[in-house]
């Protein structure tokens, strides 16, 4: 379990040491594979927790970890041919500052133990940082602020309700401890108020990280600026991440018998993202903006499967993964187009389709997948939270979660569709920065691993969904 | 008795610099206060924690505290206003007066909560809970309601200060790991900023947050 944590970490060293430019992102590529390989190994071993309980491969790391993992090595591949034309930057941060959150991501991950869960998960922050300013342009500084100021003040306050949990303990006879199994054995002991007064400062925590409404108001400006690649790992790793914490809060408060009110407040945040998202996607004229509300979007579409619970949570524990694979696609063919036309304002950017013949019709086919359509998988998660929704008689719910997402639909396709369509004769066009199989190959994979889960499902997979949703008192 | 009359003088102090920190236009002036109040915290655990922490805990804590809050950071922040040349505050987007009487609200709203919040551990301070509330407030207030990036700075150190306070009720049991995670990530994020800090002084020579507006929808 070290391995996994540590490999990457040794290889952002490095990658830091390494003086040629042309190498260093084979770093990324090395640390990757090995973080992949590590990581189904410990899937198929299903090893004991570590270091006296604070590290396991629960079923919650188990839904995650093999996404992020997967993720980061197609971002990995991708970054081979995007640096090697960006030659002229100095990708020594951005290539270490990668590895280092890819080590966070896995901390975050497996940890058992909310201190260290909350330390990884501002390491997380303190590392991307700095790569949302690759550019080095004014537009991607102001952005890396937001990032930072906002992101931070979530951090601030999330170790503020990490405390006041820890308070919840400490009473006689109380665990004393943050470690979950502790915590959850531990149950009604709990104090009550602190426990709803630590939940709710936990919930704007990490809900700044995960970029739910309002909390979001990093996101556009982040993903807006900041390269494709990191996009992806943004959208796809650290949101999912933070799913996974806010989850694990979400475990201590149901253990303490205050789920019904941790629930509601998550499905009331989750309809808010979703609505919000609704109506800054209607006319949006910057595509990669449009991504990071359609990130809100799919943010609100978790809370609300985790806090809807049963059916919904391993819905949500689904949705998980494909909305992380999805976004992948979605943000590497932005990046591929983005590079193309040099703009990424609806209004210069038309017949992507023509002149990218691959990355055009993917940015379509992401657009479809991320929306819900058949046959590809967010679709099946996306209805199976409709499911848990209507089962458990909760049709006003359901009803407003199937009304933002069919208006979603509508206003996302206008964009994509100007994008995608037309003839890209007379629009800007940056020489030399066509399709090729290291930019165009990777997302191209990861929407057939979206269609292969929407295609089929093993059914171990549905198990550890299964298993994830049980964790949280679904 | 002696002692218990200083412990609720320095949670005092400490209140007190909140409002300071609100009604201050001056920025070295707020930057000092910052640190003063650092220097405070880094008493407390000797105060509070003496006789329940191990002494080396105690010492840990307390040394951290006066060494990065009340010494390196500020300095780092002095360095950065002379560097970039800015002396005051001069449009807080809430006015001085209005801050004020936010904090004012903030307190009595902390002292209210921490009222209404029974302590599982009855033998602890009762002064730490509002304290420590107030203090993240004034932080909070501090960072939506100035303009310059420097301020925004303090507002998050002062926000890290309340944190700090209420982790003194943890001390007894809390690893001291997490503990040194709180004080090594207060330092690195703020080590961030100053570096982004003097990338947008660089970039519009100034350090006015107001003119980071272009990305909006």
């Amino acid at each position: 379990m070290f391995f996994v944590i540590l490999a990457p970490l040794a290889l952002a060293a490095v990658a830091f040491a390494v003086p040629s430019q042309g190498r260093r992102p084979l770093a990324l590529l090395a640390g990757g594979l090995l973080h992949l390989a590590g990581v189904t190994a410990l899937w198929l071993a299903r090893p004991a927790p570590v270091l006296g309980g604070w590290l396991e491969l629960d079923p919650l790391a188990r839904v995650v970890l093999p996404m992020t993992s997967v993720l980061f090595c197609v971002c990995a591949v991708y970054a081979q041919g995007y640096l090697a034309r960006r030659a002229e930057r100095d990708n020594r941060v951005f290539v270490g500052g990668l590895l280092v959150l890819l080590s966070a991501m896995t901390v975050v991950a497996l940890s058992q133990h909310l201190g260290l869960l909350w330390v990884a998960i501002e390491l997380t922050t303190l590392t991307t940082a700095p790569l949302i300013y690759f550019d080095k342009s004014a537009r991607s500084l102001e952005a890396a602020w937001k990032y930072l100021l906002v992101c931070s003040l979530g951090i601030a306050l999330a170790l503020l309700g990490t405390f006041f949990l820890a308070l919840a303990g400490a009473g006689p006879g109380g665990p004393r401890s943050l470690l979950l199994a502790d915590l959850t054995r531990a149950g009604v002991a709990l104090s009550s108020p602190w426990v709803r007064a630590g939940f709710v400062f936990l919930l704007v925590g990490y809900g700044t990280k995960m970029g739910l409404a309002p909390l979001h108001s990093w996101k556009p400006d982040a993903y807006g600026e900041a390269p494709g690649l990191l996009g992806a790992l943004l959208s796809g790793g650290v949101t999912s991440v933070g799913f996974i914490a806010l989850a694990r809060v979400v475990q201590v408060c149901s253990a303490a018998g205050e789920s019904a009110f941790a629930r509601d407040a998550l499905v009331g945040m989750g309809l808010l993202s979703m609505a919000l998202a609704a109506v800054f996607m209607i006319g949006q004229r910057d595509f990669k903006r449009m991504l990071a509300y359609s990130s809100v979007e799919h943010m609100g579409i978790l809370a609300l499967g985790l806090g809807l619970g049963g059916a919904a949570a391993s819905g949500a524990m689904f949705h998980t993964v494909n909305n992380g694979l999805t976004k992948g696609v979605l943000f590497l063919a932005a990046g591929n187009i983005h590079r193309s036309y040099g703009s990424k304002r609806v209004d210069e950017v038309r017949g992507a389709a023509r002149r990218l013949p691959i990355s055009g019709p993917l940015f379509l086919a992401g657009f479809l997948a991320v929306t819900g359509s058949p046959p590809f998988s967010p679709f099946f998660s996306e209805f199976s939270i409709l499911n848990g929704a209507l089962g458990s008689g909760r049709w006003v719910v359901g009803g407003l979660y199937l009304f933002f997402l069919s208006v979603i639909f509508v206003g996302m396709g206008a964009t994509v569709l100007k994008v995608v369509q037309g003839d890209p004769t007379g629009a800007p066009e940056v020489p030399a920065s066509g399709d090729t199989w290291l930019t165009a190959g990777p997302p191209l994979l990861l929407l057939g691993l979206v269609l292969l889960l929407g295609l089929f499902l093993p059914r171990e997979l549905k198990l550890v969904f299964d298993a994830a949703a049980a964790r949280v008192g679904g | 008795m002696r002692m218990s009359a200083w412990t609720e003088m320095v949670f005092i102090l400490v209140v007190v610099l909140d409002f300071f920190l609100l009604a201050s236009s001056r920025l070295k002036a707020v930057i000092r206060a910052a640190a003063a109040q650092g220097a405070l915290l880094a008493v407390m655990p000797l105060l509070l924690a003496w006789h329940t922490t191990e002494l080396g805990h105690v010492l840990a804590l307390s040394i951290g505290a006066l060494v990065v809050k009340g010494i390196v950071i500020p300095r780092l922040l002095l360095w950065a206003i002379r560097e970039a040349s800015i002396r005051r505050e001069v449009e807080p987007i809430v006015g001085f007066i209005p801050s004020l009487i936010l904090g004012g609200v903030g307190v009595a709203l902390a002292f209210a909560f921490s009222s209404a919040m029974p302590l599982p551990t009855p033998e602890q301070h009762a002064f730490i809970v509002p304290t420590a509330l107030s203090t993240v407030w004034t932080g909070l207030l501090l960072v939506v309601s100035r303009r310059k990036a420097v301020s925004q700075v303090i507002g998050f150190l002062v926000l890290e200060n309340g944190v700090f306070v209420f982790g003194l009720l943890l001390s007894d049991f809390m690893p001291a790991m997490v503990e040194a995670g709180v004080l090594l990530d207060l330092f690195a994020a703020v080590f961030v900023m100053g570096i982004v800090m003097f990338h947008i002084n660089r970039e519009f020579s100034s350090l006015d947050t107001e003119k980071l507006s272009v990305l909006k929808d």
